[in-house]
């Protein structure tokens, strides 16, 4: 088929290619990538399935506009690297968003093809296009403007704070990045396991921002190590962007959270990830010995499916998900669900942990649990769950993974008392500008929204840069 | 890389290190601690700023050797690298002037009680010092908390210095002796922790106690160092590590400490095999 002489006709009749994938059988035994990725011809033909819409409703779904048009229609010709090209200048870190975006609830959800047919898989395209650039070495830096002689400070080092250092850098400020953990990449690399999300992707994203000369300092913790006053008044940095992310795990409150097996998501995901704790005793760190075990994971988002496939990975007979609501309220992506249940893992969709259980010396051994039925709709128009009656039973588990979201960390608040924040902590700013009530300082990402994701956290970052530069070079706006 | 600028043990097994980190040695204050990877593959671990020289950009810890990680750090020497310190950590120790306060350290305890025994005795107060180990040659910083004591106790529970017993001994006898107590900070093995929380209970008398759990950031973020106080959930790296006594369930404490002991000593074998091997 040549990509100038196809007709609509032909291009409605090209199914949406599958992303080739490790076998189910043999990567719930690995913590390599799942998606293998595709090959140039399938994604020349994936891209030809693109009607190029003359006002394509894709690019209004993507929080970050990537001319997504534009950056198909380069694939279609074969022009990976002018494709990979155009998607950075909406996106800084495509190979990352190309993987963990939600992409059926964002840019393909909105894709013309979704009603009638299958939509453009988008984030498969934008994935290779990324992939390819680097793997073929051909990643480009990017100019950097003259030096402004301005110094901006970025604490946090998670998608947010590496959109925002990697923007401002091209404009020629000076930018310095602290981080409070030992290894740089927030969620990218302590949250999101290996077999989605390659630390080595990560890794080159952030070599490429050294490269343009932002400083990394790691093992800062902001609130203790330093102040943001501190920042500003003791080493003359003259903005600051906050992007520290979510805070403390939630626990649900309920009788036994303390057994010993009970971990927070946050925890299993960082001993496994951060500290490479699947390959204890090479790793010092260890965790949860879940070889035959039974595994449950209380949620049903990314973090929740995370957790749980990365038990399987270690060797757990069950791993369950336990929901409290029905399968299609589930907020995790679709493909993760999807590949969850190919590794055999088990949904036990409707059920409320009512309390944990555990031995003489402790150890868990069990959650009461209740069973529910869906209701009435409630406010968000999700069908609330109601507790079926005498529906209680134990559900027998060695070890118990909890899930159900992140408050704010309260060190920048309590050290820096004059910046505003929500009653749940979050920090408090114009959106348009991520302009916090303290001046010359700037928030944005999980810190701001509570959890959300990679792209609006990326598209936070990009904006506080932008706002940071003008006020900085005291550039007037219109409003 | 931090370097080492010293390092010398205080007794056996238990070796003070001193170590460049010179934004810590300028923020930290008493009941601050940092965690500390030793290299790539190491844990991160929880250890107290016992001392700090802000002018020289130094910090010190002192460690007792444990397990692997501890093991491993006290093998360390003077010129030698540490990959890895964040700090200062956890909240510093609420510090006024009480009146008399007691300052009870039990073995490395004692390392993690000094610079709080410094700071109240900086604040006004009239410290007294009880520091237990299990036999002499186990005592550390026995100079240095004369030095900021009114009164300084030793105890040995073998008898061979000191007071023969145990520290809650000696407390019990400073009350029923008439002393009027107003505060109490105990630090050291959680079964000792507790003994003194019974002994100040029935007098009412406001008691300390810093807490030991699991850590793995030290940073707020996993909840992995969750502590039972007044029957709430509390996080020991932001919301500690100091509580009052009280109102801790050390029980649980003791059982969560528990958790990896199989990993625990998997690794402390491999490590001492790989010891003799050298
Ligand atoms: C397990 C898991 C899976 C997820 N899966 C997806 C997915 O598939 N798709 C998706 O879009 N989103 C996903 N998310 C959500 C997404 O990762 C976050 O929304 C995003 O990372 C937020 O970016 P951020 O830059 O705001 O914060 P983070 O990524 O959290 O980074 C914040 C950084 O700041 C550091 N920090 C914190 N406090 C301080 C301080 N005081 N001083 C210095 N540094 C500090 C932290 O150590 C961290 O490195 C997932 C989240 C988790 C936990
Ligand atoms: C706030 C705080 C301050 C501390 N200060 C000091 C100090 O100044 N000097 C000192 O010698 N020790 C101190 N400790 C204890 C020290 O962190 C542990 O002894 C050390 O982590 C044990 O590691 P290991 O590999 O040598 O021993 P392991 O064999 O792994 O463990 C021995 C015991 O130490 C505890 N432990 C294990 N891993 C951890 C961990 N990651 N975090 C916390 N505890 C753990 C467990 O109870 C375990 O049973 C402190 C602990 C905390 C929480
Ligand atoms: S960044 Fe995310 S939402 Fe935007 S086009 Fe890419 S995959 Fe879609
Ligand atoms: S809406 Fe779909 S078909 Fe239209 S331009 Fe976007 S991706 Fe192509
Ligand atoms: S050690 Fe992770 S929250 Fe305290």
């Amino acid at each position: 088929m040549c990509p100038q002489h196809i007709t609509t006709k032909e291009r409605f009749a090209i199914p949406r290619q599958g992303m080739p994938a490790q076998n189910p059988e043999v990567r719930n035994k690995n913590f390599k990538e799942v998606n293998l990725g595709y090959t140039p011809e399938l994604a020349q033909k994936e891209a030809l399935r693109c009607i190029q819409c003359k006002d394509p409703a894709c690019i209004k779904g993507c929080p970050v506009n990537i001319k997504i048009d534009q950056f198909i229609k380069y694939i279609a010709d074969g022009d990976f690297l002018g494709a990979a090209r155009k998607i950075k200048e909406d996106n800084v870190l495509p190979a990352i968003c190309g993987r963990v975006c939600p992409q059926e609830d964002q840019c393909e959800k909105a894709c013309i093809l979704t009603k009638k047919y299958t939509s453009v898989a988008i984030g498969n395209l934008e994935r290779f296009a990324a992939d390819y650039e680097r793997e073929t070495g051909n990643v480009e830096l990017p100019a950097v403007k003259a030096q402004t002689g301005k110094k901006v400070a970025v604490i946090g080092s998670g998608p947010a704070g590496l959109s925002c250092a990697n923007d401002l850098i091209q404009l020629g400020h000076s930018v310095t990045v602290f981080e409070a953990l030992h290894e740089l990449g927030g969620v990218l690399v302590y949250g999101i396991p290996e077999f989605r999300l390659p630390k080595e992707i990560v890794k080159q994203e952030i070599e490429g921002l050294k490269q343009l000369g932002v400083k990394f300092i790691t093992n800062v913790l902001a609130g203790r190590s330093v102040t943001v006053d501190e920042l500003l008044k003791e080493e003359d940095f003259d903005a600051v962007f906050i992007g520290v992310g979510a805070g403390l795990p939630w626990f649900m409150g309920i009788p036994g959270e303390n057994l010993l097996g009970v971990y927070s998501a946050n925890e299993f995901l960082t001993r496994v990830n951060l500290m490479k704790s699947y390959q204890f005793p090479n790793n010092d760190t260890p965790v949860f010995n879940c070889k035959g075990k039974s595994v449950a994971v209380f949620g049903g988002g990314n973090t929740a499916m995370d957790a749980v496939r990365t038990a399987k990975r270690l060797g757990a007979e069950h791993a369950y998900i336990v929901y409290r609501r029905s399968e299609a309220e589930m907020p995790a992506r679709l493909e993760e669900v999807h590949h969850a249940r190919e590794e055999g893992i088990e949904f036990l969709m409707l059920m409320n942990p009512l309390e944990f259980v555990g031995n003489e010396q402790q150890w868990l051994t069990g959650a009461k649990c209740l069973k529910m039925e869906l209701g009435e709709p409630d406010e968000s128009g999700r069908r609330r769950p109601v507790p079926i009656k005498d529906s209680e039973f134990i559900l027998p588990i060695d070890m118990a993974v909890i899930s159900i979201g992140n408050g704010s960390n309260p060190l920048i608040k309590q050290s820096t008392p004059d910046i505003e924040v929500s009653k749940r902590d979050t920090i408090v700013v114009d959106l348009n500008t991520m302009a916090t009530s303290k001046e010359n300082v700037y928030a944005g990402g999980d810190i701001v929204t509570g959890g959300a994701t990679v792209i609006l956290a990326m598209g936070a970052g990009r904006t506080a840069a932008k706002a940071i530069h003008e006020k900085l070079m005291g550039i007037e706006t219109h409003e | 890389m931090h370097k080492i600028v010293s390092a010398i043990f205080l007794a056996e097994n238990i070796k003070k290190i001193e170590i460049e980190a010179p934004r810590i040695a300028k923020k930290r204050k008493a009941g601050q601690f940092i965690m500390l990877r030793v290299d790539q593959t190491g844990e991160r671990i929880p250890l107290t700023i016992a001392d700090a020289d802000p002018e020289k950009g130094t910090i010190t810890i002192i460690v007792q050797g444990m397990g692997k990680s501890t093991k491993e750090l006290n093998t360390k020497a003077a010129g030698d690298t540490i990959s890895d310190i964040v700090g200062p950590l956890g909240a510093p120790s609420h510090i006024e002037n009480f009146g008399t306060a007691v300052s009870i350290g039990g073995g490395v305890g004692t390392a993690i009680a000094y610079p709080t025994a410094v700071a109240l005795k900086e604040a006004g107060n009239y410290v007294i010092t009880i520091n237990g180990a299990r036999s002499k040659d186990l005592v550390i910083l026995e100079k240095e908390m004369k030095a900021v004591s009114d009164e300084a106790y030793i105890t040995t529970d073998d008898g061979s210095y000191g007071f023969h017993g145990f520290v809650t001994q000696k407390l019990q006898e400073l009350i029923d002796s008439g002393t009027k107590i107003d505060f109490v900070l105990a630090i050291g093995p959680i079964p000792m922790m507790r003994a003194i929380a019974e002994v100040t209970r029935p007098y009412n008398i406001k008691t300390m106690v810093s807490l030991n759990p699991i850590m793995v950031d030290g940073t707020g973020m996993c909840g992995g160092c969750r502590v039972t106080v007044n029957n709430e959930t509390k996080f020991a790296c932001v919301d500690g590590p100091e509580f009052d006594a009280h109102q801790v369930d050390f029980k649980n404490l003791t059982d969560r400490n528990k958790l990896y002991l199989p990993e625990e000593k998997q690794s402390a074998e491999a490590f001492a095999h790989k010891c003799n091997l050298q």
